[in-house]
């Protein structure tokens, strides 16, 4: 079958676009849990209920920027909030808790949102309305706009863990919990802070990738698949890892999406996945086995 | 095990068996339908709690066995005439044993939450597949069939009516207990609990671990499709619903809320369950999960042990 190559440039182009999204709340999920072993089963619903913080605010202010702001600091609270009143009593159990309890509370956000905003989907309008042209195409430059803000974020995130007093800190409770505790570091405070930058993560990525789809309760649902796909491809607690595989599957996606029709299209990843658990099952990026 | 106890369980199991079989004949049309639920949804319960309960993997892929019991049940009943009971029965359960070898294959040869997640994924795939395959499986609107007679060749058939049907539900998820109870006390079942316990050491012994994990993935995907073959049944319907992901999640929420690890926790935890969201949705409607996945969030940091050995622990004080 005969493939424009333009076509096939404009794919890639949107594939990169989705990719950097889907890394962002993918990186929020493994840096939860390669520092604390918590499997947030609820990151899905964090990320929806940022796109709905934003609909709020923009309702509020129209201006969507500050929808951003607006969601990112009150999804990190969420997440500290419930990192402190669920997650913290299960420390040193079994992760599997961890992932029964952040379930339920999955279950409580989505049917919170359902309740409260009722199952008409929202719109986040477009804060950048330009196109530029992409051969026969008017291609928005939001879409490029949320890849950059998207690489920004996590490269920001890079710099905070590799150079930033609390970063030192994380990484050094990553390395070794007790130690960490018997050199003076907060441990508590530093699990808590991590749960909330990955919630915050999740929310601001929920505001970014609103205006490209409709805000509903069960956008939470689809994407946290999604991002499981990305770690167990990507490996697991690997950061660098989780960034790759989301751009590698979001880029076979969307050249899958040129043949067959978008809901068919997520077979690609699902086949992605079956490859790698069977010639890699540690995970295509991971450096160390599980 | 020493011989009274055994009395004492044989005749608590007589006597539980006697009222579900009499609970159709003096309940309303409502409970009576209520019970025979309890039932289907507790046989799912004890499927998955082979995984979670026996051999330590919590698996979030049941509604995909559950599902394929379904379809598997609405694809004889459709294609073939007459319909045939059994055959349905045969369907289902090759259906869900073909998605479980699936499943089992891929998914153990990872642990913990990995396997959680996989099999999670591995649902998901069956669920795009049935969803979007609209011309095979109904897509969004499902399959619709007819119950078939209850019939056994050359003796007698007969139209199903809300009572035998009970009890045609009653004898398979009995049956299955019972099946079930043997399986997990057999040696096959001890090495499945020592995996759960130390799975290094299980290796070490020399049991081929990954061989037990399969086969305990498939034993626990044909009880999940006996389980919908018989919802279908009960409703006459097949949809992709079923196949949704939530639905494990519920199963493992029944598990929990019961008791992992014993066979009747998930039926308690099932009935608690379905009583439970029969009670909240009265005031909240069909918002009753956030009370619910409240209780449940409550249940895992407070009683890890589930209803049964929170009742067991204070029993024994």
């Amino acid at each position: 079958m005969g493939v424009p190559l333009q076509q096939v440039l404009i794919q890639t182009v949107n594939g990169i676009v989705t990719g950097m999204i889907l890394a962002l709340v993918a990186s929020g999920l493994t840096l939860i849990f390669g520092i604390m072993d918590v499997v947030n089963f609820a990151h899905g619903e964090l990320f929806m209920l940022g796109a709905y913080v934003g609909v709020l605010t923009m309702a509020a202010t129209g201006n969507f920027w500050l929808a951003l702001i607006a969601a990112t600091i009150a999804i990190a609270l969420l997440g500290a909030v419930i990192y402190l009143t669920t997650l913290r009593p299960l420390l040193g159990r079994d992760p599997l808790t961890t992932i029964l309890a952040t379930f339920g509370i999955s279950l409580v956000l989505q049917n919170y949102a359902l309740w409260q905003f009722g199952p008409v989907a929202r719109k986040i309008a477009e804060p950048i309305t330009g196109h530029f042209t992409l051969f026969y195409l008017q291609y928005p430059w939001y879409r490029v706009v949320i890849a950059l803000i998207s690489a920004a974020i996590i490269g920001g995130l890079w710099l905070f863990l590799k150079f930033g007093t609390w970063g030192i800190w994380i990484r050094a409770t990553t390395q070794d919990r007790v130690m960490a505790q018997a050199m003076g570091i907060p441990v508590p405070s530093v699990l808590t802070t991590v749960f909330a930058i990955g919630a915050a993560m999740a929310g601001a990525s929920g505001v970014l990738f609103g205006p490209l789809t409709a805000v509903d309760s069960s956008m939470g649902v689809d994407w946290i698949l999604k991002v499981f796909i990305v770690v167990v491809v990507g490996g697991m607690g690997s950061l660098a890892g989780s960034i790759a595989a989301a751009l590698m599957i979001s880029l076979l996606e969307a050249y899958a999406s040129l043949w067959v029709s978008p809901a068919q299209a997520v077979i690609v990843s699902f086949v992605v996945l079956i490859l790698t658990l069977l010639f890699r099952p540690t995970g295509l990026f991971a450096a160390t086995g599980r | 095990m020493s011989r009274r106890p055994s009395l004492v369980y044989w005749t608590g199991f007589a006597v539980i068996l006697a009222l579900l079989i009499v609970a159709p004949l003096v309940l309303p049309e409502f409970w009576r339908r209520f019970v025979t639920e309890i039932l289907i949804w507790g046989l799912l319960a004890m499927s998955s709690d082979i995984l979670i309960g026996y051999t330590g993997m919590v698996s979030f892929g049941q509604s995909a066995f559950f599902g394929l019991g379904m379809y598997g049940a609405a694809a004889a009943l459709l294609s073939v005439a007459p319909p045939n009971l059994w055959l349905a029965l045969v369907y289902g359960l090759a259906g869900a044993a073909a998605a479980a070898g699936f499943v089992a294959y891929f998914s153990t040869r990872l642990r913990d939450i990995y396997f959680a997640i996989t099999t999670l994924i591995f649902s998901q795939i069956f669920y795009v597949i049935i969803f979007t395959w609209t011309a095979v499986t109904g897509g969004e609107n499902g399959l619709t069939f007819d119950r078939p007679a209850l019939a056994v060749p050359g003796l007698f058939s007969i139209r199903f009516t809300a009572t035998t049907l009970h009890w045609f539900v009653l004898a398979m998820v009995a049956g299955s207990y019972l099946a079930l109870r043997r399986i997990t006390q057999s040696p096959f079942g001890m090495v499945l609990q020592s995996i759960r316990e130390n799975e290094a050491r299980t290796r070490a012994i020399g049991y081929p671990v990954e061989r037990y994990k399969i086969v305990a993935v498939m034993l626990s995907g044909l009880f999940a499709g006996l389980a919908g073959v018989l919802y279908a049944l009960q409703n006459e319907f097949a949809a992709p619903d079923f196949v949704f992901f939530l639905v494990s999640g519920e199963a493992v929420i029944f598990n929990v809320i019961g008791g992992v690890g014993t066979l009747v926790g998930p039926i308690v935890g099932a009935a608690f369950f379905l009583l439970l969201r029969e009670g909240l949705s009265r005031f909240f409607t069909e918002f009753y999960l956030i009370p619910l996945g409240a209780i449940f969030v409550a249940m895992v940091i407070f009683m890890p042990q589930g209803l049964l050995g929170f009742m067991r622990r204070w029993l024994n004080q």
